[in-house]
């Protein structure tokens, strides 16, 4: 609804950063596969904050979060004093975002993706915000490389994967086309065994059953709404799919997995890894 | 037992000295709270000294004018009128239902006001507005959303120009169950970043308060609730029942038309800037009742300040208690106000009973 207009920001912030002679100082990452990346620069000690999805490493936790990235406080955003915020695409309310383009504090909106050329993009828009292209090209050029090399394998194409991102009572919840999920589980080489919707929909028993998915993929414990791999396997359409009679749920982290950034490659190898594995 | 103070006749019980007091008291609490209001905040800017700043003629830090003018002073004003529209509303509509549990989604208003929102985060994509229109598209089609449904509902409730007060309170359930179910139509259609957007936006904020939407939504809140305290005498005499207000002269049906506009104005365009925050309309005019009394002459204009003040002080603990990020206010006035309440019932339950 507002994209033209955060892009639009994004675009004049990020022209007028380049031609202020200082590199930024103290900075604000809203978006954990920015956090990753700024991490992966080796430019940790420049965040001043973060937000409540910067998950990884652990030690940024410690830094004070300024919430959700849809819903920043432009008074919460000016307590830490930033020179600079970098933001996941979406970023708002767009009354936050006059306010900040009032005190002039520049704000670069990083595109986001699902692919190897979303990673990549992501890499060099935060480098170049960062004041440092050349480091970016480098990291962006390793990082590919890992992605390549992880997405090599082919023995998975047969392979039928359905992304649950959650179970509430029988209603499973299920990635469709247009995902993170669908995203990584492409890249690992295998198949999101449900088509035809667009992003995180619940998904009938008998569309699950369809779906006949040889491993159900989830994130790991430590999300709000834990559910045992008992649990779901005891869910009547999962039981009767290829996945529930040979009981394979595989769990990996959820930012490792669906976060689309330096840790990418990596992720790709674990989730093709477990999936060769509960091939059984 | 009459008591003849200062010529004036008192009878037994009569609480309006009680209640005249609890309005300056009232009014110093909302005073103090918007001063709080003004000088607290994540970004710890003074405003002490930027006020001592300005009466020696030095010109503001940039940041602090922001903070202070743009951030604090519109939040603050924005949740002195919202809290007012919710409570004087709720005050209104239950001394026009003649029962305890009427608040402002009685008559449609937030599940009306919860389509509109629904409608114009989901499909509000798919116009290709422009970029200074797309802020604004939320908080009108909330409003509108809410003024249709609470107008419709007077409408089916209205035959041969008399209003029944029990069909308002069947269809307005009615009414709030089918735009439920539509909004439970588009919140399945809605992506991600939509489906947060809303459910934030039904926890209420006033963090999107700025000039601009003060401009247009305070003349809608405001003069609705100038012409609340003319219902006054109507809405107590309207508690003898119906045809008994009818008999002493009350022109009942222009009092429910009255109340009914007022509402679905003052609160649906309270609701269109700050999003669904709970349980001001129903509980503020009770702990005034059980304070002062139900003399609706004095409850309406308390329940302005007490709901102003509720609210602004909520808004406050939103702002500061996970600072640098906040809180949703609806959530604050439910966690604390809730237990509240419930303490006051159980304490006054040998002496009043709702």
């Amino acid at each position: 609804m507002m994209r033209p207009y955060i892009y639009a920001l994004g675009f004049v912030f990020l022209a007028s950063g380049a031609l202020s002679a200082e590199p930024a100082q103290r900075i604000v990452s809203a978006g954990g596969s920015i956090t990753e990346i700024i991490y992966a620069l080796g430019q940790e000690h420049r965040l001043v904050a973060r937000d409540s999805t910067s998950n990884h490493p652990a030690e940024v936790s410690e830094l004070p979060s300024v919430g959700y990235v849809r819903r920043l406080s432009a008074e919460g955003l000016l307590s830490v004093n930033p020179d600079l915020i970098l933001t996941e695409e979406g970023a708002g309310p767009p009354e936050t975002l006059e306010v900040l383009a009032e005190t002039q504090i520049p704000l670069v909106s990083v595109p986001m993706g699902h692919d190897r050329e979303a990673v990549i993009t992501k890499i060099r828009t935060v480098a170049i915000a960062l004041d440092m292209p050349e480091e970016g090209e480098e990291l962006a050029a390793r990082i590919g490389a890992a992605i390549d090399a992880a997405s090599e394998q082919s023995d998975l194409a047969e392979k039928r994967v359905l992304f649950v991102l959650s179970i509430q009572g029988a209603r499973v919840l299920a990635g469709g086309s247009n995902t993170a999920s669908q995203g990584i589980i492409e890249m690992a080489g295998a198949i999101n065994a449900v088509e035809g919707f667009e992003g995180y929909k619940p998904l009938g028993d008998e569309a699950i059953i369809t779906a006949a998915p040889d491993v159900i993929l989830m994130m790991d414990a430590g999300t709000a709404m834990y559910v045992t791999d008992e649990e779901v396997l005891s869910h009547p359409a999962i039981a009767a799919t290829p996945a529930g009679q040979n009981k394979r749920v595989l769990r990996m982290d959820g930012m490792l997995l669906l976060g689309f950034s330096v840790r990418t490659g990596q992720a790709i190898i674990d989730l093709a890894a477990g999936l060769r594995g509960a091939n059984g | 037992m009459v008591d003849n103070t200062g010529g004036a006749v008192r009878l037994d019980g009569d609480r309006s000295v009680t209640a005249r007091r609890l309005s300056w008291l009232l009014a110093f609490l909302l005073f103090a709270s918007v001063i709080a209001g003004l000088a607290t905040g994540a970004a710890g800017t003074s405003l002490w000294q930027a006020m001592a700043d300005l009466v020696n003629g030095r010109s503001l830090a940039l940041r602090d004018r922001v903070v202070l003018w743009e951030i604090r002073a519109p939040r603050v004003l924005m949740g002195c009128l919202v809290g007012a529209a919710l409570a004087v509303s709720g005050a209104a509509l239950q001394g026009l239902f003649r029962n305890p549990l009427a608040d402002p989604g009685i008559v449609g208003v937030s599940a009306g006001a919860s389509l509109g929102a629904v409608s114009a985060i989901v499909l509000g994509g798919a116009l290709a507005f422009n970029a200074g229109f797309a802020a604004w598209l939320v908080p009108i089609s909330a409003f509108i959303g809410a003024w249709v449904t609470t107008i419709l509902l007077y409408r089916i409730a209205t035959r041969r120009g008399r209003t029944s007060v029990a069909t308002m309170l069947l269809a307005g359930i009615a009414l709030t169950a089918m735009a439920m179910s539509l909004t439970g139509i588009l919140v399945y259609m809605a992506d991600d970043a939509q489906l947060r957007d809303f459910t934030f936006w039904s926890m209420g904020s006033l963090a999107g308060s700025n000039w601009s939407k003060m401009a247009v939504a305070a003349p809608i809140i405001v003069f609705p609730l100038l012409l609340t305290p003319l219902l006054a005498t109507g809405l107590n005499g309207l508690s003898l029942g119906e045809a008994a207000a009818g008999h002493i002269g009350i022109r009942v049906q222009q009092l429910k038309a009255g109340a009914v506009l007022i509402v679905a104005a003052s609160t649906g365009a309270a609701v269109a800037v700050s999003g669904g925050i709970g349980f001001v309309g129903i509980v503020v005019p009770h702990l005034l009742r059980l304070v002062s009394g139900p003399d609706h002459r004095y409850l309406i204009v308390n329940s302005a300040l007490l709901g102003a003040t509720l609210l602004v002080s909520a808004d406050l603990i939103s702002r500061v208690i996970i600072a640098p990020s906040e809180l949703p206010i609806g959530i604050i006035t439910a966690v604390i106000g809730a237990p509240f309440f419930l303490w006051i019932l159980l304490r006054q339950r040998g002496v009043v009973d709702l």
